[in-house]
């Protein structure tokens, strides 16, 4: 069959597979760095998932509230992820983002105002001041053009509509990845020392997604084979407010920039319900009237937020909790209602693409009617295990960042979390492969059996004379899925979705993709069911090992956190046989000052009685 | 609902034709989630682009019932109740496959804009900007990159002047920067003398067309020629500036260096 010495073969220094803010933020680190960059992405530059992000990304940078510092937006990072995240990462990341912030403003993005001329800052679930930096509604949109058209300038090679099927090892390092171009359907060699994993999540898993049909878990498996560990990925995040109808949108996100601007949700019987959802760790800091909750609205620095704000797991609960006792909307969703609550002109300027969204697609006017929203699936916490400060996995010369590493979200990310997340782990995933690099004395060489290998299992639906439907069988397993593996998860049902990923598992290897290989969906499919299983399975082994309920991870035979718990990480590795390993490991102490600070009483933290010798 | 007939473009740069479908619209739908149910139950390989289904990221560009649009912000309900939907690739790229396009001259246009060139910083090591002078540049990014205006402008289309005009997208990426009140380049020269702003005669095609309802030509383009005028033709300018002695380039970057024109 194949001859590997004819395959076309290119070569980097750094590879990055994926062009969302994450890769193009790393390759942009990559290329400063002096390295030959190569970049590829299953879709067009610039249309990765980063693109559709809406609100905005987290930054402590003090321009609208000067109370808000890094110290504050790690405790709220850490508190939002019930204390399970990396804690290096969320000291990292409170610490660097607004310097990510601003060079983002040297390379031409265009932030919306405050009075002062200063990039304004709006207010957003678990982040106790305003602080996403935001243009409008179309944040992701600002942020990934802006990488873009400062990244093209920068020397960095960018290979469009080609994706990675499997990553190349020289003994334990890594070597560089088979792609093909989906235009010819050609196979591609790309060799490279080093290999940066900025694919995003796998939303695709599941029926009622904000994700596209990229995010099938490639990057999860790809490191899952090539000996990376997975770490956090029970907690899959349901974003609270996804439109319920009609149909055919039921998923798509409804930004969380709606109640940061005031919106409000409601039942059936038009109650504001969030007020009964008010867990007893987040009482101290929420608003317990709609009094209260009003004037917290209108400015008044002395009012505490409205429950609307709490985080995303919390809300998603509520709201699920309301839709079960009948009392959600006439599509099994509840109201979020800001028409009531800020004028037209208010919200066709702060949420244009929210306006445009429902009118288009639902026929409904927001400025006039309240919106019907449920939980869609929405957000990878977990994924590739990584060091903090380089990015790299267990396997020398393998990285990963964006959503497609773990570590700083811990069981629950806050909104806002993730644009500000790319930029500081994508730049130092992007320095540490530099270094990586520029330390080795030998480069490795890929291995003709193992590119053999990933092409044979690339073709294998092709060649096939009959089988089955990769269609078919996706939307099987996104039933089952939303069924077993959703917001709330018992033992019984996790373990019916192992057995249903088994039979469908079966089913996958007898995959048939009809028509030739050039620029052919159904192709596609068919080698994107096998990553979506492996990390549904992924998914739902984790699940079924944390025998408590934190964050977005909700078990109903065990409610409730569990402190032991809080020790430990679920990670999955591939064993030496190929068996799936998941363990518990223990988690490394916190620093006594970062404890400090992340358990500190906001007033203590402010005062200066914890975290003080932090500095600002 | 009901049944109803698609005839869908297939084929690839060697030829192809129009191959009908009958398929079962529901509720609420939009075209791209009838060739998805297309590609699921009738025709696996049936080639398309899309990302977000909601208008974000400009991959589902293509022509339906020969108007060029976004297939997922097409509702159904739309159409006539027998109407016959007629979905085509965009007509000015050449064709990969079925629906799909090759863009990537957009690609290579954006890669020969000079980029952003910042102002200093104030000494508190900020920028100052105002909602009010950003609300205009603001307004040219929202560009999702659908290229659509790009498919319909006649330079490009009708007259095949690829080499000579960027194209509207690219001309309100150029005022996105020209009215950037941070940037400190000036690519005035190279705008009339090779990018082509000449050759838009302001038909407003590409408005029409722009589903992020951008003023592409009034507010963007139409400036643009202004400034072009101001610098080559206004005598008053002129004077002005001989009298101040203020320097103005007239001169692209590449005849500067000695270059011939860029017309590749
Ligand atoms: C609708 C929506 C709204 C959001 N709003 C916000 C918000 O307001 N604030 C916030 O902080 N976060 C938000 N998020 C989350 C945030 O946008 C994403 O988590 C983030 O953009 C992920 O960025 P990334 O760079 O990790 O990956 P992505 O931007 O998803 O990019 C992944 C890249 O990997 C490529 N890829 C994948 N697999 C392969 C392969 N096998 N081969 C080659 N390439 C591959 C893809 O083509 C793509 O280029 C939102 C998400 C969605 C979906
Ligand atoms: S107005 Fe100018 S840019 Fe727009 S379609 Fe007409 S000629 Fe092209
Ligand atoms: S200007 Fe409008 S029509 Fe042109 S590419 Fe941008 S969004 Fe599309
Ligand atoms: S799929 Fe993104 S614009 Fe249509």
């Amino acid at each position: 069959m194949l001859d590997v010495s004819e395959l076309q073969t290119i070569e980097h220094d750094v590879l990055v597979i994926g062009a969302g803010g994450a890769g193009l933020r790393a390759a942009i680190a990559c290329s400063a760095n002096g390295m030959n960059t190569g970049v590829v992405s299953k879709s067009l530059l610039g249309k990765a998932h980063t693109v559709m992000a809406e609100g905005g990304m987290a930054a402590a940078m003090g321009n609208v509230d000067a109370r808000d510092n890094w110290k504050v937006h790690f405790r709220d990072t850490m508190r939002g992820g019930k204390f399970l995240n990396v804690w290096r990462m969320a000291e990292l990341h409170a610490k660097q983002a607004p310097d990510r912030v601003r060079e983002l403003e040297e390379w031409g993005a265009v932030f919306d105002r405050t009075k002062e001329g200063l990039i304004s800052q709006r207010n957003f679930g678990g982040h106790r001041y305003p602080r996403l930096a935001h243009v409008g509604d179309r944040t992701g949109l600002e942020l990934i053009r802006s990488l873009q058209d400062h990244g093209i300038h920068q020397g960095i090679h960018f290979h469009m509509e080609c994706t990675a099927l499997g990553l190349l090892k020289d003994g334990e390092r890594i070597a560089g990845a088979v792609c093909y171009w989906r235009e010819t359907g050609r196979f591609v060699l790309f060799r490279a020392p080093a290999v940066i994993l900025a694919t995003g999540g796998a939303g695709k898993a599941w029926r009622v997604t904000s994700n596209s049909w990229e995010y099938t878990g490639d990057g999860l498996t790809m490191a899952y084979h090539a000996g990376a560990e997975l770490m956090d990925v029970e907690f899959t995040q349901f974003h609270p407010t996804g439109m319920v109808w009609p149909p055919s949108v039921r998923g798509t996100l409804v930004t969380e920039g709606v109640r940061g601007d005031g919106g409000i949700l409601k039942n059936k019987d038009g109650k504001r319900f969030m007020f009964e959802y008010i867990p007893p760790k987040f009482a101290a800091e929420t608003a317990d009237t709609v009094e209260e909750a009003n004037r917290w609205l209108e400015g008044d620095k002395k009012a505490r937020r409205p429950p609307e704000l709490l985080t995303r797991d919390e809300v998603a609960r509520a709201i699920t909790a309301e839709v079960k006792a009948g009392r959600g909307s006439p599509h099994g969703g509840v109201f979020l209602d800001i028409a009531s609550r800020r004028p037209p002109e208010f919200i066709k300027k702060k949420l244009p693409s929210m306006y445009h969204q429902f009118k288009e697609l639902a026929e409904v006017d927001i400025t006039k009617e309240p919106m019907e929203v449920g939980p869609t699936l929405h957000y990878f916490m977990g994924g590739i295990r990584v060091d903090a400060d380089t990015q790299m996995t267990r396997v020398p010369g393998l990285f990963a960042c964006g959503e497609a590493g773990a570590g700083l979200h811990g069981a629950n990310r806050l909104g806002g979390n993730s644009l500000s997340d790319l930029i500081v782990f994508g730049k130092l995933a992007g320095d540490g492969a530099a270094e990586y690099v520029r330390k080795l004395s030998t480069r490795p060489a890929p291995v003709k059996d193992q590119i053999e290998q990933i092409v044979r299992g690339a073709t294998a639906p092709l060649n096939r004379e009959s089988g089955e439907n990769p269609y078919v069988l996706q939307d099987q397993l996104q039933d089952m899925m939303g069924r077993c593996v959703g917001i709330v998860r018992t033992e019984a049902e996790l373990k019916e979705a192992i057995d249903g990923l088994d039979k469908l598992n079966a089913r996958a290897k007898n995959v048939k993709a009809h028509g030739a290989s050039q620029y052919n969906p159904g192709w596609h499919a068919a080698i994107d069911i096998g990553n979506l299983l492996l990390a549904s399975e992924i998914v739902t082994r984790a699940a079924l090992m944390r025998q408590e309920s934190r964050g977005a991870h909700t078990r109903l035979d065990y409610p409730g956190e569990r402190d032991e718990w809080l020790k430990y990480n679920v990670v999955i590795r591939k064993s030496a046989s190929g068996e799936m390993e998941v363990e518990k490991v223990e988690r490394p102490a916190a620093p006594p000052n970062l404890y400090a600070m992340a358990h500190a009483t906001i007033e203590d933290l402010e005062a200066g009685k914890v975290g003080a010798e932090e500095g600002k | 609902m009901s049944k109803r007939t698609f005839r869908i473009w297939r084929g690839d740069k060697d030829g192809g034709k129009f191959v009908d479908y009958q398929e079962e619209v529901s509720e609420g739908m939009v075209v791209l989630d009838m060739i998805h149910r297309i590609q699921a139950s009738q025709a696996e390989d049936l080639a398309c682009r899309w990302n977000c289904k909601a208008g974000k990221c400009g991959s589902c560009s293509m022509e339906i019932n020969g108007k060029p649009r976004l297939a997922c912000m097409t509702r159904m309900n739309v159409f006539g109740p027998d109407e016959t939907i007629t979905i085509q690739p965009l007509k000015t790229f050449p064709i990969i496959r079925d629906l799909v396009t090759d863009v990537s001259w957009n690609y290579k246009q954006n890669k020969r804009i000079p980029k952003f060139k910042p102002k200093p910083k104030n000494a508190d090591g900020t920028h100052r900007m105002y909602q009010e002078d950003v609300d205009r540049v603001q307004e040219f990014r929202k560009c999702i990159e659908c290229f659509l205006c790009q498919d319909v402008c006649h330079v490009i289309r009708d007259r095949d002047r690829k080499n000579e005009f960027v194209g509207p997208r690219f001309m309100i990426r150029l005022a996105s920067l020209e009215m950037h009140p941070l940037d400190d380049d000036d690519r005035i020269p190279e705008i009339k003398k090779e990018f082509g702003s000449g050759h838009c005669n302001i038909t407003r095609c590409c408005t029409e067309v722009c589903p992020e309802h951008i003023g592409i030509t009034d507010n963007g383009i139409i400036p643009l020629k202004e400034r072009v005028v101001d610098r080559y033709y206004d005598p008053i300018v002129w004077v002005g500036r001989l009298l101040t002695g203020k320097k103005v380039r007239t001169k692209t970057r590449a005849e500067e260096a000695g270059e011939k024109p860029n017309d590749e």
